[in-house]
């Protein structure tokens, strides 16, 4: 539907299953959508009716997931529908921006060559534009803790590799395409690696259990080999 | 207080009734596929319906328990023994310590079976639950499948949990069984992305489970269902149950295990009431489909919810069944019918006279 208005019309509602409501805001990934998603999500969140178990929130739609035994089904579609209609998308509450340090190339970051004869731009460049953007978790998902980045450099853009790599490190960023991603776990891939974090995303031991949340904005700072160790050392960084 | 595992079985976890509330930053849900047999079989046993069990895949484990307990098999009936000889499943038996479970293996009754032990499995629980992700590698015991020598923390059991002995779950509240299961699903929110004929031949078809399905995803095998365009979505949340039909047309069950968000359309979603026949299916086994609405689909729910509230009624009255013999133990618990109300009574013996 082209003429559809991100920001103001609205959601379509669909049923997956007899426990998830799903609301749709639009079918592209586009910023304005994705605000109205987590708009809606709040604002259920907030309500907390009793038959909400939680939410999910990805970049166009928002899964409504509900206690199959409770809840009259219309009344949970009006609700939601109703939520929708406020849900203007104004932007999230400001929480700043989150600082991701990496340590670019090398062991940490195998395909930084590869993103550089893609994109034609000398390593430096690559390291360059990639920590010199800001960017959005539009969604979750994937392993416990991969956050999907939106706002990476377009002069960036890199296809997936054609083989996906079996493991790839906790702590990897990654770019697919016009996505960035970071790895919390050990875990299959087919992203292109330029980096690692030494941040461990998600922990289950600790309060709270993941970094990142849908809706925030975080940047990349480079950090030398010397630094990253130092942040691991230090306990701030991946289990070893 | 403990439980040891003498021998693992294909592929025992721990399962309560999952990790909710994480789904959002990626978490799958986990815990019990088939969670209305878990929860009955808690009450069985005295435990609340969200206890931790152990959820047991078609060659069940052997069990060596070092405290009496109170046991109840539920699901499929994979045979179960004591120290050699058939219990029942579905039904309340007490274990004494130095008692061994054993199952003889899978009938034609369901590939899965949970055992619930009063008190419950009580490993630590990870962010809320004690479920195991097997692929996260956490929650259960150390975040794997059970080993041959781990030794299993159970949890202490409500007071009235063996006046469950010999309480048998009465056949219409158990979930039935029913092999090549015709699976009730919602038409899913990218119906519209098949041609006319894929929908025909999901909804027409017989399914094969593959070998290669596991608590993530079932994978079918049998006649592909064809798109009308491309076979990617923008990444969506997943449920379990719901249906993605990748690029060669074979449809995929996501399960409890299964990821959070993915990039295939989903074309149904099976029914919560109907999560209980995909549990008990086993790889080879085959399954089809059925379109139904939300008031089927409510419909079911509320029979199953109606059935375990009367498993509740059923169970209070039997725990207060007229005690004939004075129990030797020197704490219990009685319950009194007086002037039209019911009164619980718990008793400890704390002293006695000449001591």
């Amino acid at each position: 539907m082209a003429s559809r208005r991100a920001g103001e019309d609205a959601p379509r509602l669909a049923w997956c299953g007899d426990a998830c409501l799903m609301a749709e805001f639009g079918d592209a990934i586009d910023p304005r959508v994705n605000s109205r998603v987590l708009a809606l999500g709040v604002r259920l969140a907030t309500l907390a009716p009793p038959w909400l178990v939680e939410t999910v929130s990805t970049y166009r739609s928002l899964a409504v997931y509900v206690d199959p035994w409770e809840g009259p089904r219309d009344e949970i579609e009006a609700l939601v529908a109703r939520l929708a209609l406020s849900a203007k998308g104004e932007p999230p509450q400001p929480t700043g921006t989150f600082s991701v340090p990496v340590c670019y190339g090398g062991t940490w970051g195998p395909d930084l060559e590869r993103v550089s004869g893609h994109t034609g731009l000398e390593p430096d460049e690559v390291v360059r534009r990639h920590s010199g953007g800001r960017y959005r978790v539009f969604m979750m998902g994937f392993t416990p803790g991969f956050p999907y980045l939106g706002g990476l450099d377009p002069a960036l853009e890199t296809p997936r590799l054609e083989s996906p790599r079996g493991l790839v490190a906790a702590g990897s960023v990654g770019i697919a395409g016009r996505q960035g991603g970071i790895y919390p776990i050990e875990s299959p891939g087919g992203w292109n690696i330029i980096g690692r974090t030494p941040l461990a995303l998600f922990d289950p031991g600790r309060e709270p259990p993941f970094l990142m949340a849908t809706g925030m904005d975080i940047r990349f700072v480079p950090v030398t080999a010397g630094e990253f160790e130092e942040i691991v050392r230090g306990g701030r960084g991946v289990t070893p | 207080m403990s439980l040891e595992v003498q021998s693992p079985g294909l592929l025992t976890t721990v399962q309560d009734l999952g990790r909710s509330g994480f789904r959002a930053f990626g978490m799958p849900l986990s815990g019990a596929l088939d969670p209305f047999s878990l929860a009955a079989g808690n009450l069985v046993v005295g435990n609340g319906p969200g206890a931790a069990g152990l959820e047991v895949t078609l060659v069940g484990p052997g069990l060596a328990f070092r405290s009496e307990r109170l046991v109840c098999v539920t699901g499929g009936d994979l045979s179960p023994r004591v120290n050699g000889k058939a219990i029942p499943c579905w039904e309340g038996v007490l274990l004494r310590e130095g008692d061994v479970l054993t199952f003889g293996g899978a009938g034609p009754g369901g590939a899965r079976c949970w055992v619930c032990v009063g008190g419950g499995i009580d490993t630590p629980p990870v962010m809320g639950s004690r479920s195991t992700y097997l692929r996260g590698k956490l929650g259960g015991y150390k975040g794997r499948r059970l080993e041959k020598g781990d030794i299993l923390p159970l949890g202490v059991p409500d007071i009235l949990s063996p006046r469950g002995e010999g309480f048998a779950v009465p056949g219409e509240l158990r979930p039935g069984f029913i092999e090549g299961p015709v699976v009730r699903v919602i038409p899913g929110p990218q119906e519209g992305h098949f041609t006319e004929e894929g929908l025909e031949v999901f909804y027409k078809s017989s399914y094969c489970i593959d070998p290669g399905s596991d608590r993530m995803g079932y994978r079918l095998r049998g006649p592909a269902v064809h798109h009308r365009e491309g076979a990617d979505i923008i990444s969506d949340a997943v449920p379990w149950g719901a249906v993605q039909v990748p690029g060669n047309g074979l449809p995929i069950i996501m399960m409890a295990d299964g990821q959070t968000t993915g990039g295939y359309p989903k074309i149904a979603a099976a029914i919560s009431a109907d999560l209980g026949l995909l549990a008990a299916a086993a790889p080879g086994d085959s399954l089809s489909f059925r379109r139904c609405g939300l008031g089927e689909a409510a419909a079911a729910s509320r029979a199953l919810k109606g059935s375990m509230d009367g498993l509740r009624v059923l169970l209070a009255g039997y725990r207060s069944r007229p005690v004939r013999s004075v129990p030797k133990a020197d704490r219990g618990a009685l319950r009194l019918h007086f002037d039209g109300g019911s009164f619980d009574i718990t008793w400890e013996i704390i002293g006695r006279e000449g001591r």
